[in-house]
């Protein structure tokens, strides 16, 4: 579901809004110090992201009280609190609303991970625990947890969403304009080819238009920024082989297990569709390199979660392993599983980067203007693979301490399959650096090689972490209309000189 | 004069004293009077009747505007000389605005609102032809009268005049302090609220009676708007409807309809000063008795509208029906639930509505139509519950109301 329409993919999502670690933001250096380089795959192209958490983490806050984020903070100002994320950086200010309530099985999972040592917190979510008003005065209603808000814009006003927290103030801007239902086909270039001159659209009508500008901010879905750029002749296309140039490289997903549970149904009954799309209790024990990789052979982690975001019908129909695929078997494991299974057990796994990774245009196949579509090269490699087996059997346990009947583990397995949904977080592709020959933006998105454009989105993310990329993203987009604003504007040219 | 007699002059008569001040200079140019009259211009929400919907040029006529007789269309009203009011004298001007006679003397019809406007000083409206004649000439000619034979005999009007039109500027009342005589001259002349909001004759005069007690319009009804507690502003504070006339919002209620329209064009814009003025006038404004007997809650309509109210309506407005401050109407609390005529209900139910949007309250929240999944005889029963689920209680409403309305819907474009 690359989102494409207005608010793009903040209609649909489900307001998960985490904020990355602090070492993550120094990975490259910071597991080569506590590892040694050999520790690290030798394909593994990992890099820093030439910006820290402590730089972005005012707009991290920026982000959240826009958004109106609900959770229980767990480091406040360098002090741990109770119930939060013991983990996180350490953030100015609490969260501006309360968390969510949980519902049954969320509860049960975190008193079992409790039990077991961890400590469990709420998932920071854009669906509001109750009403809301922005900075910009915008008003957010409280959720009912209706469970329809992962996929699905949100009727009641409960979802951050750029539709409920900032386009009705853009509006009545008189300097603001939307072309809805167009496509940027291209940015233009001056002769020069280091200066963008505006961008070339196509309306509904088919009719091809040149917006004239003097700065472009590029803020499609990551991999469509990257086919732009390489449509503009903007960067140097990444070559795998040769291991050259930048546009296209350390392209990321996600690395998704789960853990389906399922309990007597005498006994437990979840009612899973009271849910909302960021509902959930979390640990953050293996995400990161917040515990010692070196017995595992392998780096990174995710947050483990009981995040069962709905109990949709037919979409949501969990039946143990061993259960016919349809008829009166089938509908029978339904109707007995429907209330007394947990579905929902999300093991949000990082994806690092690889040399053998990446996203070039497709030689064979175009899109309707006739240019070649994005292509993805992506498989999963070892290290993803056994982080995911290690961290399925680590909420495996949770699950068995819970008391269920059964136990599905289904750890991230190789071939990657690009018909199985495992998020939307495309990532990287436009990273973001401090060395122009491994990244195609700044420290603050700005393209090295054309300094009227800036590059947004989870494109400028290096590698990916263990979780859901919208907080990040968001937090960028703040930090890089800061150096647009207090530096750019003022002195328009290259902000970083490398 | 003395400078002390001038300033207790000003204290007994604000309205006299403020009205005369630029406009009496002489010089219709100056910049206070024209900015006067734009201000003015605006409290008449000239704009709104004069300014085709989806684009017209502002002020240049052609808004068809509906009345229960038919389709009126406004005039053009920049200074445009052949099909404007460039050739107008300043003395044609006022007739029309506050007698309702046209520069050839035949009559106004009054959905032009002069029965309000001649409640204005004669400076004002000069100020208000001041400001228009700033704007640029707009060349459109527009054919007013759309009505069916006999209503387009213009002269028919000079009837219609002597049984409802009391000419004459409205006069302070001493006994009353300067902000209340400021709130009765916006409310009762320029803001023309008793175009809308006062119950009408069969022949569309306002009934002296009943000043601002709630009429149909448009296919909405108007509701309510003295202080009563049932069916007016009675359990509002005066900054209640202050904030309600500026943003469109306050904790009780969200504008809809053609309140919308009135906030983002015309109040929105008002200062605060003025607004609360306003309000400080409604809130005098005596209720009536009416009390109207609760339908039980084993009633049939009552025990279905309460299940569908839950299903349906509860996500937003809650199940106490206190619904979310500034966004979501609290139909508990709500007077304009328990409108006599429930038109704006069944409306808002079968359509769906948007709120308006404002500077200060920029979320305009929308609620999605339920025309598709409800009958008549559901929306009559959710309806009926929501007037009666909490106090104070009003009448049932029928499915044949609905009906009613569904039918008219139909054939309406907004």
């Amino acid at each position: 579901m690359p989102p494409n329409g207005v608010g793009g993919g903040g209609v649909h999502w489900n307001a998960e809004t985490w904020r990355f670690l602090p070492s993550d933001f120094v990975l490259k250096t910071h597991l080569t110090q506590r590892y040694g380089a050999s520790f690290l795959p030798p394909d593994m192209t990992i890099q820093d992201w030439g910006v820290t958490y402590d730089e972005l983490e005012p707009h991290y806050d920026a982000f959240e009280h826009l958004c109106g984020t609900s959770g229980t903070a767990g480091n406040l100002q360098g002090k741990i609190q109770d119930g939060g994320n013991p983990f996180e950086g350490p953030r100015s200010r609490p969260y501006p609303t309360p968390a969510q309530k949980q519902g049954y099985g969320h509860t049960l999972w975190a008193k079992a991970a409790r039990e077991l040592g961890y400590k469990p917190f709420p998932q920071p979510s854009g669906n509001m625990s109750q009403a809301y008003t922005n900075p910009l005065g915008l008003r957010l209603g409280p959720c009912t947890y209706c469970g329809f808000c992962e996929w699905f814009g949100c009727g009641n006003y409960s979802k951050a969403s750029p539709q409920t927290t900032i386009l009705p103030v853009l509006i009545r801007k008189s300097n603001f304009a939307v072309r809805d239902n167009s496509e940027v086909t291209r940015i233009n270039l001056d002769a020069s080819g280091n200066h963008a001159t505006g961008v070339t659209f196509v309306d509904t009508s088919g009719e091809e238009w040149e917006q004239p500008a003097d700065l472009v901010i590029l803020a499609a879905f990551s991999i469509f920024n990257v086919q732009l750029l390489l449509l503009s002749k903007i960067g140097q296309p990444y070559d795998p082989a040769a291991n050259t140039g930048v546009v296209g490289r350390n392209f990321t997903h996600q690395a998704m297990s789960s853990v389906d549970g399922f309990f007597d149904k005498a006994k437990f009954n979840f009612n899973p569709f009271i849910a909302s799309g960021a509902i959930g209790m979390c640990i953050d024990e293996f995400n990161g390199d917040n515990f010692d990789h070196g017995p595992h052979g392998f780096v990174g982690g995710g947050y483990l979660g009981q995040v069962q975001t709905n109990g949709r019908p037919i979409e949501t129909t969990p039946v143990p392993s061993g259960t016919p695929k349809w008829g009166a078997a089938w509908k029978s494991a339904v109707r007995d599983n429907y209330l007394s299974s947990l579905k929902g057990g999300s093991i949000h796994g990082s994806f690092y980067s690889y040399r053998d990774v990446y996203l070039d245009l497709d030689p064979t196949y175009k899109d309707r203007f006739g240019r070649p579509l994005m292509r993805m090269t992506i498989d999963l490699h070892e290290n993803e693979l056994k982080a995911a087996a290690f961290m399925t059997d680590k909420y495996a346990e949770i699950v068995k301490a819970m008391g269920a009947r059964q136990i599905d583990k289904s750890p991230r397995k190789g071939p990657y399959d690009v018909t199985k949904y495992q998020t939307t977080h495309l990532n990287g592709g436009t990273v973001m650096g401090a060395d122009p020959k491994t990244s195609v933006v700044n420290r603050y998105l700005q393209s090295w090689d054309v300094p009227n454009l800036f590059v947004m989105g989870a494109g400028a993310f290096p590698q990916n972490a263990g979780y859901n990329p919208t907080g990040t993203v968001g937090a960028l987009a703040f930090w890089a209309a800061a150096a647009i604003r207090n530096q750019y504007l003022k002195n328009p040219g290259p902000l970083v000189h490398a | 004069m003395p400078r002390s007699v001038a300033l207790v002059m000003a204290a007994l008569l604000p309205l006299l004293v403020s009205s005369a001040g630029p406009a009496r200079s002489g010089d219709e140019q100056s910049f206070n009077t024209v900015e006067k009259g734009r201000y003015l211009a605006t409290a008449a929400d000239c704009f709104a009747c004069h300014t085709q919907r989806d684009g017209g040029k502002p002020f240049a006529g052609g808004r068809a505007i509906e009345t229960p007789f038919g389709i009126i269309v406004s005039a053009n009203i920049t200074p445009d000389h052949d099909t404007g009011i460039g050739s107008w004298s300043d003395e044609q001007f006022d007739n029309a605005v506050r007698k309702g006679i046209r520069p050839d003397g035949s009559r106004l019809y009054p959905a032009m609102p002069y029965p309000s406007y001649t409640k204005m000083s004669r400076a004002d409206v000069d100020a208000i032809r001041a400001y228009l004649q700033t704007l640029e000439p707009v060349h459109n000619a527009v054919e007013s009268n759309k009505l069916p034979f006999p209503l387009d005999i213009r002269a028919a009007m000079r009837a219609w005049d002597k049984l409802y039109f009391v000419e004459g500027e409205l006069k302070p009342d001493p006994q009353q302090s300067p902000e209340w005589n400021r709130g009765a001259y916006l409310v009762l002349g320029p803001g023309h609220c008793a175009a809308c909001h006062t119950p009408k004759s069969m022949l569309g005069g306002d009934k002296a009676s009943e000043p601002l007690r709630g009429s149909p319009v448009q296919g909405w009804f108007a509701p309510n708007i003295t202080n009563d507690e049932r069916t007016g502003i009675g359990r509002w504070s005066v900054e209640d409807v202050t904030a309600f006339l500026k943003t469109g919002h306050n904790r009780f209620a969200t504008a809809t309809g053609p309140m919308a329209e009135e906030i983002a064009d015309s109040s929105s814009h008002l200062t605060d000063s003025d607004l609360k003025a306003m309000a400080t006038y409604l809130k005098s404004l005596p209720a009536q008795a009416d009390n109207p007997a609760p339908i039980a809650a084993n009633d049939p309509a009552m025990v279905a509208g309460g299940a569908i109210y839950r299903d349906q309506c509860s996500a937003c407005h809650g199940l106490d029906g206190k619904g979310v401050p500034q966004l979501f109407p609290a139909l508990a609390e709500s007077p304009a639930v328990r409108s006599k005529d429930p038109a704006s209900l069944i409306r808002v139910v079968l359509r769906g509505a948007r709120s308006v949007a404002t500077d200060k309250e920029p979320t305009g929240p929308g609620m999605p139509s339920f025309a598709w999944q409800l009958n008549d005889d559901q929306v009559a029963a959710v309806l009926t519950y929501v007037r009666n689920a909490w106090p104070p209680p009003a009448p049932a409403v029928t499915a044949k109301q609905v009906g009613k309305a569904r039918s008219d819907l139909q054939t309406r474009s907004e």
